[in-house]
């Protein structure tokens, strides 16, 4: 698969405000057809291409790690590091090996996140991709770990680190070694940026908890794709205290653009491009140094 | 059925438990507080200001909770807002600006939930805190005095020294969180209380914390005398210990604090 070889897309215009269940997860089945969780639609799957966008609606599916890391990386240039890193069971909670291993098998990834490094437009960057469907990609020890080493080796390397987030928290069957993960990736942010080194978070579909609360709220630039939920507080805790349901646009990455938290929303099809023109602006080809 | 972990947690949310103002009362002088966050609003669930502690001035700041209904209900059960987390980063830069020590009473189940707070950016401004401490160049002392939850209360915690006292806790979100999203049982939150570790006894083991800071017998209430001076004495041998360092030992340590955290397998 030749991707970006040509701009073949089609341009979809960015499509209104959703909101999608948190246990829900709105990726494509196998099969010939599926229904879209936002218009209802039954769509050929066939019509569907990599960027997995509804093409009657334009609702961004949730991507896989991988399906990211083959969008946004010059191909065949991304290094995967750490991995073999794997959860322990900090707080000895119940059956948290048989969790893990369960979604192991469901997602074939190690936990919750992709982390190394690529090149995007030519560009050497960092890149850390979270994957909603390891166990909603909350965040323990593994996520918080990637994350700090990715951070720390752009920091050695000089590199820019763009991470797309997704989270619905923290991962609570570690207890309070999941909270310290927030403390610990925005340490380690702070040595980033304190090198002048450009981070950009890319807010994906969900994006909330302790990860909006620590690396997805810290970018020097921070974007998202249409329709993502992006927020602190679940909606059902907050509906629970106001005692009243709160409007569908509530919490989207539309809601946050208008509350002065993103900086831009990107369809997905224009998410590389957006990307390289941001590294253009920052880097120099040259400067970045691979290794 | 209420363990040990449990009572704990009850008495750390005790409404007649000591709070912020009251300790700071006792263990410094000439405070002066100070108000707002100089964007949208003076959040009371966060109060702060400058004072003595003996000869050294000093930037205290910590979540209120109020004794009544009516002032918790002001106090907002002291669970702050985006602008209280905001205020609270503005006497912390004011500090470091006047190369003053930030002291910090921890005493939340966690940060408001609400539209507004959404609106106003609630995870950035835990977010920000966060990354702003990780470079504070004056040290940062945390005592959780009551309750501990969440990123709300880790906001107020990315410190040098992290103590607490017999009867608090600091945990990823409440017990009874835990049991009704975990276990989907909000009954068994006194087993997720035990599971949780969340006492200080535990959080010391675990290397959470640091220190523990006794309450006396009949109870911290009672006699709050007996913990501040404690307490006054240990943050005054502290803090010397902290400034004979540099700034880049005292960064580098508070770095290498929090970047052990973790437990996987590789
Ligand atoms: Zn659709």
């Amino acid at each position: 698969m030749k991707l970006f070889k040509k701009k073949n897309y089609i341009r979809i215009n960015p499509p209104e405000a959703v909101s999608v269940p948190m246990e829900e997860t709105p990726s494509i089945p196998d099969g010939l057809w599926v229904k879209c969780k936002h218009c209802d639609k039954t769509i050929y799957t066939k019509e569907i291409n990599e960027y997995k966008i509804c093409p009657n609606c334009g609702y961004h599916f949730r991507l896989t790690a991988k399906e990211r890391i083959a969008l946004i990386c010059d191909e065949g240039s991304f290094e995967e590091w750490d991995t073999d890193m794997k959860a322990k069971n900090p707080m000895q909670y119940p059956d948290y090996d048989k969790i893990i291993q369960k979604a192991q098998q469901k997602t074939e990834l190690n936990d919750a996140v992709v982390t190394g490094c690529c090149k995007i437009g030519g560009y050497d960057t960092v890149l850390a991709v979270m994957d909603s469907h390891f166990m909603m990609a909350s965040m323990g020890s593994v996520v918080g770990e990637k994350i700090t080493r990715a951070i720390e080796r752009g920091t050695k390397k000089k590199l820019p680190v763009i991470i797309f987030t997704a989270s619905g928290g923290a991962r609570m069957q570690e207890g309070i070694i999941s909270l310290m993960q927030m403390a610990k990736t925005s340490s380690a942010l702070q040595r980033h940026a304190g090198a002048g080194l450009l981070y950009v978070s890319v807010m994906t579909d969900p994006t909330t908890g302790g990860v909006s609360a620590s690396f997805a709220s810290l970018g020097d630039i921070i974007l998202s794709e249409p329709g993502a939920t992006i927020g602190f507080a679940g909606r059902r805790v907050i509906e629970g205290t106001i005692n009243e349901k709160l409007p569908d646009e509530f919490q989207t990455a539309e809601f946050q653009l208008e509350h002065g938290f993103l900086d831009k929303i990107v369809p997905r099809t224009e998410l590389k491009n957006t990307l390289i023109q941001i590294l253009k602006l920052h880097c120099q080809k040259e400067a970045c140094e691979n290794g | 059925m209420d363990n040990k972990a449990m009572e704990i947690v009850k008495k750390s949310r005790m409404v007649s438990r000591p709070t912020t103002l009251e300790f700071i009362e006792q263990i410094f002088t000439d405070f002066i507080e100070l108000h707002g966050d100089r964007h949208f609003a003076d959040d009371k669930a966060m109060v702060g200001g400058i004072a003595m502690l003996e000869n050294q001035p000093v930037t205290v700041i910590g979540v209120q909770k109020g004794h009544t209904i009516e002032e918790n209900v002001k106090r907002s059960f002291g669970s702050p807002n985006p602008e209280g987390y905001r205020k609270q980063l503005r006497l912390m830069k004011q500090a470091e600006k006047f190369h003053r020590p930030v002291i910090l009473f921890v005493n939340t189940s966690g940060a408001y939930c609400g539209v507004g707070a959404e609106e106003r950016g609630q995870g950035e401004a835990i977010a920000r805190n966060l990354i702003e401490m990780a470079g504070l160049k004056v040290p940062i002392i945390s005592i959780f005095i009551g309750e501990g939850g969440s990123g709300g209360a880790l906001a107020l915690a990315l410190a040098d020294k992290v103590w607490m006292l017999d009867n608090g806790m600091y945990a990823v979100l409440s017990p009874e969180g835990f049991a009704s999203i975990l276990w989907r049982s909000p009954e068994r939150s006194a087993d997720a209380a035990e599971l949780m570790k969340l006492t200080a006894p535990d959080l010391l083991k675990n290397g959470v914390i640091e220190e523990m800071i006794p309450e006396a017998k009949e109870g911290l209430a009672e006699n709050l005398e007996y913990t501040t001076a404690i307490l006054k004495e240990m943050l005054v041998s502290q803090l010397q210990q902290l400034q004979a360092l540099s700034t880049e030992q005292l960064l580098e340590q508070r770095y290498q604090r929090f970047r052990k955290y973790g437990e996987f397998t590789e």
